[in-house]
């Protein structure tokens, strides 16, 4: 496996996730913001929590890419095709699986039966994330197909 | 629904937005996330179609309302045949400090409703009308997270203890409280998804108080110990709020499109920062003693002229930038029918010569009060010198913005000297090198010789509004306050007897001028506050300022708030409210009435600049 090459695309594939993810917010696609999301587990503070958020996202990326990588291996071959479908697949899993067990992971998430509560008090995703607005799961699969394409585009095997 | 008047309403904000809720406990005008964005509410500008959030009793009422002390916390208190409700409305504000420890909402009204006495059937009526009325949204009920309107990529989430409902595109209620009850509302903004939504019991409360210590807090900073520190005090509270903190920006009013004449087309956007107000604002926060403010109105200015040196717009926007192009909205009637409604204000196309003068003049407070610029900033003020001693002849809009007619105004010409005699000051204080001296020394004598030969007229025995003409202006009143003139010069002790004369609505009020003078138009209240400001600093007796100066205070609607103008028949508010440069005028005032009775100096006016001025004429 090419460490260097995870390392690099992995990173380049997570930034631009990460931006379109924020051009998604400013565009009016979508209200969320996953460095909000991620950081306001560690603090309240919204402007820090952005901040840290936008560090946590780019070593979870990096890290998703490893499992992107192992793929690539498996099947003896990248392409960008290859890592769009991987990228599909992962959207599918945040939007289905990951979102709607927020709650349960978020120290400061409120859960959907239970209302706010004095130490959870963000407003949880709901399925697909559709709280977030209802062209949240365009923006999210989008990103990660992208995600997945430049991955497979750029990464080499050996 | 009763329809509230302008002087119904009072203002809650957040130094980020505003609302203006009426004494029947409705929020008729919000504009979220910022002064100029468009409006959520604007009942204010249309009670069928605009929008509204009322909370009041269901049954006949008496009302009263007043600010928590020294806070833009309002409290109104609704009294009927059987109990009392006590409303407490805040667009909640927290330290530094606190928003690092707590989950805030981006934005947030919260509406506190306690039974005081009695039983008391309240009704509460949520009328959301995003985008002016025009913008299409989704109503849903989620439940114990609330009611959420949704607009696409930003939504408002209103959230209630009480017992409320959606009746088609509104959300609506009723219940009865008995003495002690209490009723929680919170409404918040959220562009950013998670959406904090903090529990209603205790945070509507603790916002109100967290909010309320922060105003505290900075009205304690004040150091006037004047005569009516309440409406003074009152004035400086409003100018805060008026602030858009991120950049030290005043906004004019938060309001667009109250009409300068009942029914009359003079209805315009104030919802941005003019450069005019710029100098008059930043002697009344250095007088008040808040430099910290006053210096960062300086910086907005510095950073934001940069943008267009050395030309000026008139107004800008909270950033600096320039407003989208005037609009009408001919859904909304208007106020009391005055149409049309406009947004944006293409005012900001006009040439506006007094802007560099104030630019300037606000600058040279800021060195006075022991500020100091790096060498860029010295360049752009040496460009303002250098553009006034090409332009000042030209032609302008003037102060008052006519549209389509460009004079030469006594008043931009005044302030074309007051710019370069604020240079040459900065040059003697070492803040300005490198400047052409004697083009700005001979440029701003020439403009003196220009005003005292072709701005005096002999028959009037008052300088005029334009050379040469016989109009006046309650603008001349600047030339003693500029320091051009002394106040207590026959000159213009006969100028300020002929304004009083002419432009006189009454004992108090004053029109700006005739020409501009219609069937039903308004006092401009700054006007009033200049000529006691003028008899305060040595126009006429201290006494006369005095009763010129509370007068007007008798004014201003019962919780302290003036808007532009003032019908002098009713004794009404009329144009854009609450406004700040009224407000602005009552300060200085006040602190020119309290300089004169103290017989001491809080607002470093002439002393400095006659010093500088004695130095280069030397």
């Amino acid at each position: 496996m090419s460490v260097a090459s995870w390392l690099l695309w992995g990173f380049v594939g997570t930034v631009i996730l990460t931006t379109i993810m924020a051009g998604s917010q400013t565009l009016g696609l979508t209200r969320m913001n996953i460095p909000y999301l991620l950081g306001t587990m560690f603090t309240a503070n919204r402007d820090r929590a952005k901040v840290i958020g936008v560090g946590m996202h780019l070593v979870l990326g990096s890290l998703f890419a490893l499992l992107y990588a192992a793929a690539f291996h498996a099947w003896g071959a990248a392409g960008w095709w290859r890592g769009a479908l991987i990228g599909l697949v992962h959207s599918a899993f945040v939007l289905v699986v990951g979102m709607p067990i927020m709650p349960g992971i978020h120290p400061r998430m409120a859960s959907e039966y239970q209302g706010p509560t004095a130490t959870r008090q963000l407003e949880p995703p709901g399925p697909l994330a559709l709280h977030y607005g209802v062209q949240t799961p365009v923006s999210v699969v989008l990103a990660h197909v992208v995600y997945g394409a430049v991955l497979g585009g750029f990464y080499r095997l050996a | 629904m009763q329809e509230a008047s302008i002087r119904d309403y009072a203002i809650i904000g957040d130094c980020r937005s505003a609302a203006l809720v009426s004494r029947f406990g409705s929020i008729d005008w919000l504009c979220w996330p910022r002064f100029d964005s468009s409006s959520l509410f604007a009942a204010l500008l249309d009670p069928i179609r605009g929008g509204r959030w009322s909370i009041a009793p269901a049954e006949p009422f008496r009302s009263q309302r007043r600010y928590l002390p020294n806070t833009n916390v309002l409290e109104t208190a609704f009294e009927t045949d059987t109990g009392t409700i006590r409303i407490v409305d805040a667009i909640p504000i927290a330290s530094e400090e606190q928003t690092f420890r707590l989950l805030l909402p981006e934005h947030e009204v919260v509406r506190l409703v306690v039974c005081t006495r009695g039983e008391v059937e309240v009704e509460t009526h949520f009328e959301p009308r995003p985008g002016y009325a025009m913008k299409r949204f989704a109503l849903r009920d989620r439940g114990k997270l609330g009611f959420w309107v949704d607009m696409g990529s930003k939504c408002i989430i209103f959230r209630s203890d009480a017992a409320l409902s959606i009746h088609a595109d509104s959300i609506a209620g009723r219940q009865r409280l008995r003495g002690g009850e209490a009723l929680r509302f919170s409404m918040s903004f959220s562009s950013d998804a998670p959406a904090p939504l903090p529990p209603l019991d205790p945070w509507v409360r603790d916002s109100i108080e967290r909010s309320g210590a922060w105003w505290e807090q900075w009205i304690g900073r004040a150091k006037y110990e004047g005569r009516h520190r309440d409406a003074v005090l009152r004035s400086a509270l409003l100018l805060k709020l008026l602030t858009y903190a991120p950049s030290g920006a005043i906004v004019a009013a938060p309001t667009t499109s109250l009409p300068e004449r009942l029914g009359g087309p003079l209805n315009w956007d104030y919802r941005y920062c003019w450069l005019r107000d710029a100098s008059f604002t930043a002697r009344a926060l250095f007088g008040l003693g808040y430099a910290e403010e006053a210096s960062a109105l300086v910086g907005w200015l510095i950073h934001t002229t940069r943008l267009t040196r050395p030309e000026l717009r008139t107004l800008y926007d909270v950033f600096g930038n320039s407003p989208k192009p005037e609009r009408v909205l001919p859904h909304l009637r208007g106020y009391r029918d005055s149409r049309p409604v406009r947004v944006g204000n293409a005012a900001q196309c006009q040439i506006q010569l007094d802007v560099y003068g104030e630019v300037i003049e606000a600058s040279v407070r800021f060195i006075r009060a022991g500020g100091s610029f790096d060498s860029e900033t010295a360049a752009l003020l040496k460009d303002l010198g250098v553009y006034i001693c090409k332009h000042w002849k030209d032609p302008d809009n003037g102060i008052w913005e006519p549209r389509g007619i460009r004079l030469p105004h006594t008043h931009s010409r005044l302030l074309c000297w007051v710019g370069l005699d604020g240079l040459l000051e900065l040059h003697w204080k070492g803040h300005l090198r490198r400047a052409p001296l004697e083009l700005f020394k001979q440029t701003r004598d020439a403009i003196r010789r220009e005003i005292e030969l072709h701005s005096w007229n002999d028959r009037l025995q008052s300088y005029v509004r334009i050379p040469e003409t016989e109009e006046l202006d309650s603008s001349l009143l600047a030339l003693a306050l500029y320091g051009f003139e002394a106040p207590s010069s026959p000159r213009m002790r006969s100028t300020f007897d002929r304004i009083r004369e002419r432009l006189g609505a009454d004992d108090w009020l004053f029109y700006r001028n005739r020409a501009l003078a219609a069937e039903g138009d308004g006092a401009f209240g700054i006007c009033s506050f200049w000529a006691a400001h003028y008899l305060a600093q040595g126009g006429g007796p201290l006494s006369e300022a005095r009763d010129l100066f509370e007068a007007m205070l008798g004014l201003a609607n019962d919780v302290g708030l003036f808007a532009e103008e003032i019908d002098p028949r009713s004794g009404c508010p009329l144009g854009n409210f609450p406004q700040g440069f009224t407000h602005v005028g009552l300060i200085n005032a006040a602190l020119s009435l309290h300089e004169r009775e103290q017989g001491v100096s809080v607002t470093d006016d002439r002393a400095s600049r006659s010093d500088a001025a004695l130095e280069i004429r030397g």
